[in-house]
């Protein structure tokens, strides 16, 4: 062999060698866990509180949209909530693919009004989503949310894996968590529940309804169901919370179906303090607050007040 | 009209058919954009499953197998008529996967083998061709007992059920790949730019969810094949395997229209069979197959003399030393019972088989509205429209869950999706109605009707964590759609690991309200192998295959 042979071809060879190993170097990993977490944003959005104003008004009527300015006029009206420019979020239940007359999703009614109040306030944007269970398009559209809301303006989102993000709830059992963006990414939130039984945590109201901003395996969380919806109460306290108690699901609830289990009440709930609001609509389902548990719980976490009265609750019957 | 226009006009028909019939696919999709005004009766803007109601064999096969030409399936006579008169104007000019295997056989390349002579020698005639015959009358044989096969090779269905399955998803699949691929640099404007493509294309390809289909390997294996054979053998499925092909082959044996050959202009060129799709034998020294023509009129547009022409009523004995005279069809008499034989007797192997009535398979979950598995067997092509439609990714290709006779019917896999309450939509689509078109009534019921139910759902105890763990959890009651619940709760004082007492709710099974949607099932947090899971037990469109002896309250 020539030396001139014998050099090229161990130079090759020792080169394809040094890249073969440099490249297993360069990429050795020598971690053992990756886990991070996205720094967490403001996610309160309560507003300060003001003696002048009831935390808590319910108002009965008919007209469901009256009903819902009155309840919201007790309590400073919607400019107290939304400034001009603000973008604001509103999070209806619309878990399931259900008529407005089978109390399943919150009435299309209110949720209208509430956009069409958002937008009179000055509001730059509201988007009106949630994460349902059934098959998002139908539950929207069989709602009638869709319709309603878009026709007040709003941009309904129907969430996909790109609108999530995770963040890190700092709760006892909520930490790190995919997260509906819209629900963090914005500077108000209205949380506008519905009234209904629930086997496992006596009933879904408002800080249960929070349960649809989360992505994720959600259906572990009953497992903690309390201290799960207490966390995330404590995670993103809304600006306002409207129950819509116009039409109320006393059994066979989230999901219900038979209008037997429909108790019609007309009545709607505004309220700067959600435990409040789920104390006094809580009452509907013929239970009382103290002893339902997560309620209870978040009472004695400082959330709220359990006893509604104490909180200035005004009724404002028709 | 020149010959020139015409092949240019045939190229327009089958680039038109081909994106007319890939669109219908695109189209079996629930959208969101629905007016609000029909909700309670949501339905498919267009008729999606038309193209697959325009196979002659489809109608035919069904008609055979269950006695019937359901709905739709009656314009499968647009096709055979004027077949009868024209020849195979069907495969050169409209079937879509005949225009696939045209194009990718004709694909230019480098290293394709078939050029000059070799390409000449490949367009012969060849005896593999009269496959395609005898899976015919097998399949009518099959048919005549009421086993309907003809979907596996109907090639409307072969494509519907191999996009919708297979194509689409992967589409998909890639889409989001690439997509997160420009993303995970990091590059804020390269991924803004990734993501507003991406949400540009997504609405008008992509379904709203993301499809996971069990088995498809399988169908895009069988596929993949059909393609691949075009690069070794001009139209191989066309010419060898397609009994649609086969079916109207045999339709066009009166055909009044033709090839005429003129010999005394012709030089022997051989331009004709070089270009020819159909190894039908175009040039003078051989007999022209009208049953193997495609009617592509490659043959005059590359005839140097104008030697060839189709008329009606042609001269078929044109050439002095071999008349082209139209050859008869290459099968035997005693091929073509022994083949309708073997298709008879399939039936006995089949049904003496189990899986069918003696030990079905707890996992052949059909979809709501099918009719009695018999029938069904007898009406379903396989076409996957079903499986496409479905909003929530529900219904899927068995792979042998209902034995090989029911081989890429549908069934529903709960686990990966269930059964909407208000949703008709797989009914809707289906063209030979093995899935029946239920009203929203007659699929969740009401106060008087039974709902449409497709098993029963059972709590497995030693899984669930209420039941085997001293956790609460009932999720499952949660999502149970009928109302009332058929998941019913009993409180219960269990004693965890270290022996202290945990109330919980334990689940139950009421069987007279299950209609075996498998919310329960799709719900479950035991997500590996839930602790509620359904089985076909208690469907309506059986008898036999019920648990109870009398239902409580409504059916």
């Amino acid at each position: 062999m020539e030396r001139r042979d014998f050099i090229k071809k161990t130079g090759k060879a020792l080169a394809l060698a040094a890249i073969t190993g440099g490249t297993g170097f360069a990429f050795h990993n020598f971690d053992t866990a990756h886990y991070s977490v996205p720094a967490v944003k403001k996610t309160s959005f309560s507003i300060a509180p003001d003696s002048s104003f009831p935390q808590i008004a319910l108002a009965e009527n008919v007209d469901h949209a009256a009903a819902l300015n009155r309840a919201l006029d007790a309590l400073g009206g919607i400019k107290r909530f939304v400034k001009p420019g603000e973008r604001v979020t509103i999070k209806p239940n619309v878990g399931w693919d259900r008529a407005p007359s089978q109390a399943a999703d919150t009435n299309p009614v209110l949720v209208g009004e509430m956009v069409r109040l958002c937008f009179a306030a000055g509001a730059s944007s509201v988007i009106v989503s949630d994460i349902s269970c059934n098959d998002p398009r139908r539950c929207f559209l069989r709602s009638g949310i869709r319709e309603a809301a878009e026709r007040a303006g709003a941009n309904v989102i129907l969430p996909t894996d790109e609108d999530f993000i995770t963040i890190d709830l700092k709760g006892e059992i909520l930490t790190a968590w995919p997260v509906l963006k819209y629900f963090v990414d914005t500077d108000r939130l209205i949380n506008m529940p519905i009234v209904k039984q629930h086997s496992l945590s006596s009933c879904t109201i408002a800080m249960k309804n929070l349960y649809g901003i989360l992505g994720g395996p959600r259906n572990r969380l009953h497992q903690s169901i309390d201290q799960s919806i207490v966390d995330l109460a404590v995670f993103c306290p809304p600006t306002l919370t409207v129950v819509d108690a116009t039409r109320v699901l006393m059994r066979g609830g989230p999901q219900g179906g038979s209008l037997n289990d429909v108790a019609i009440q007309n009545s709607v709930i505004c309220a700067t303090d959600q435990v409040a609001a789920d104390a006094r609509a809580s009452e509907f389902l013929g239970l009382k607050p103290e002893n339902v548990g997560h309620i209870a719980l978040a009472a004695k976490s400082g959330l709220g007040q359990i006893d509604y009265r104490a909180a200035g609750y005004k009724e404002l019957l028709s | 009209m020149t010959v020139k226009t015409a092949v240019n006009l045939r190229r327009i028909s089958q680039l038109l058919f081909f994106l007319v019939f890939f669109w219908l696919i695109l189209k079996t999709n629930f959208e969101v954009n629905f007016t609000p005004e029909n909700v309670s009766n949501i339905q498919l803007p267009y008729p999606v499953s038309i193209a697959l109601e325009f196979s002659p064999l489809t109608a035919m096969g069904t008609f055979l197998a269950n006695g019937t030409v359901f709905k739709g399936l009656l314009w499968s006579l647009v096709i055979l008529i004027p077949t009868i008169f024209l020849g195979k104007f069907f495969c050169g000019w409209v079937c879509p996967l005949g225009t696939l295997n045209h194009w990718l056989s004709e694909f230019r390349s480098e290293r394709l083998s078939r050029r000059g002579l070799k390409k000449i020698e490949s367009n012969r005639y060849k005896s593999y061709q009269k496959i395609k015959y005898y899976l015919f009358f097998i399949l009518i044989g099959a048919a005549l007992m009421g086993v309907l096969q003809i979907g596996l090779f109907d090639p409307l269905s072969f494509l519907a059920r191999s996009i919708g399955t297979v194509v689409l998803p992967m589409l998909h699949h890639t889409a989001d790949s690439i997509n997160s691929f420009f993303k995970s640099f990091g590059f804020p404007p390269l991924s803004s730019l990734s993501q507003s493509v991406y949400d540009t294309i997504a609405p008008a390809i992509l379904t709203f969810r993301k499809a996971h289909f069990h088995t498809i390997i399988t169908i895009g294996t069988f596929f993949l094949a059909v393609l691949v054979m075009n690069r070794i053998y001009t139209r191989f499925w066309c010419r060898g395997i397609c009994p649609l092909g086969a079916m109207l082959g045999l339709f066009s044996r009166y055909a009044i229209f033709g090839l005429e050959k003129n010999a005394a202009t012709c030089d022997n060129c051989m331009k004709c069979a070089a270009h020819c799709q159909g190894a039908d034998g175009p040039e003078v020294t051989e007999k022209w197959r009208q049953s193997e023509c495609v009617l592509c009129l490659n043959c005059l547009d590359s005839c140097p003399n104008n030697s060839l022409t189709f008329k009606f009523f042609p001269e078929l004995a044109g050439a002095p030393q071999k008349p082209s005279s139209t050859q008869k069809i290459d099968i035997t008499r005693r091929k073509t019972i022994a083949s309708v034989a073997g298709g008879l007797a399939l039936f006995p192997l089949f049904r003496s088989s189990d899986g069918f009535n003696v030990n079905p398979d707890p996992s052949v979950i059909r979809p709501p509205g099918a009719v009695p598995e018999d029938d069904f067997l007898a009406r379903c092509i396989r076409c996957g429209q079903c499986m496409r439609v479905c909003p929530n990714n529900a219904l899927h290709p068995t792979l042998f869950e209902a034995g090989l006779e029911g081989m890429w019917s549908p069934i529903m896999i709960p686990r990966i999706g269930y059964c909407e309450p208000t949703c008709t939509l797989c009914g809707e689509v289906c063209p030979t109605g093995a899935i029946l078109q239920l009203t929203q009534k007659e699929k969740a019921g009401d106060e008087n009707t039974p709902p449409n139910r497709v098993g029963t759902a059972f709590i497995d105890r030693s899984r669930c964590l209420p039941w085997a763990m001293a956790r609460p959890c009932i999720v499952c009651e949660e999502w149970c759609p009928t109302s009332p619940k058929t998941i019913y709760l009993r409180e219960e004082t269990v004693y965890d690991s270290n022996g202290n007492p945990v109330e919980v709710k334990q689940p139950y099974i009421n069987p007279d309200l299950c209609t075996g949607c498998g919310a329960c099932e799709y719900a479950c947090p035991v997500i590996d192998k839930p602790a509620v899971y359904v089985t076909s037990i208690g469907e309506s469109r059986s008898k036999e295959n019920q648990i109870i002896l009398q239902r409580q309250g409504i059916g």
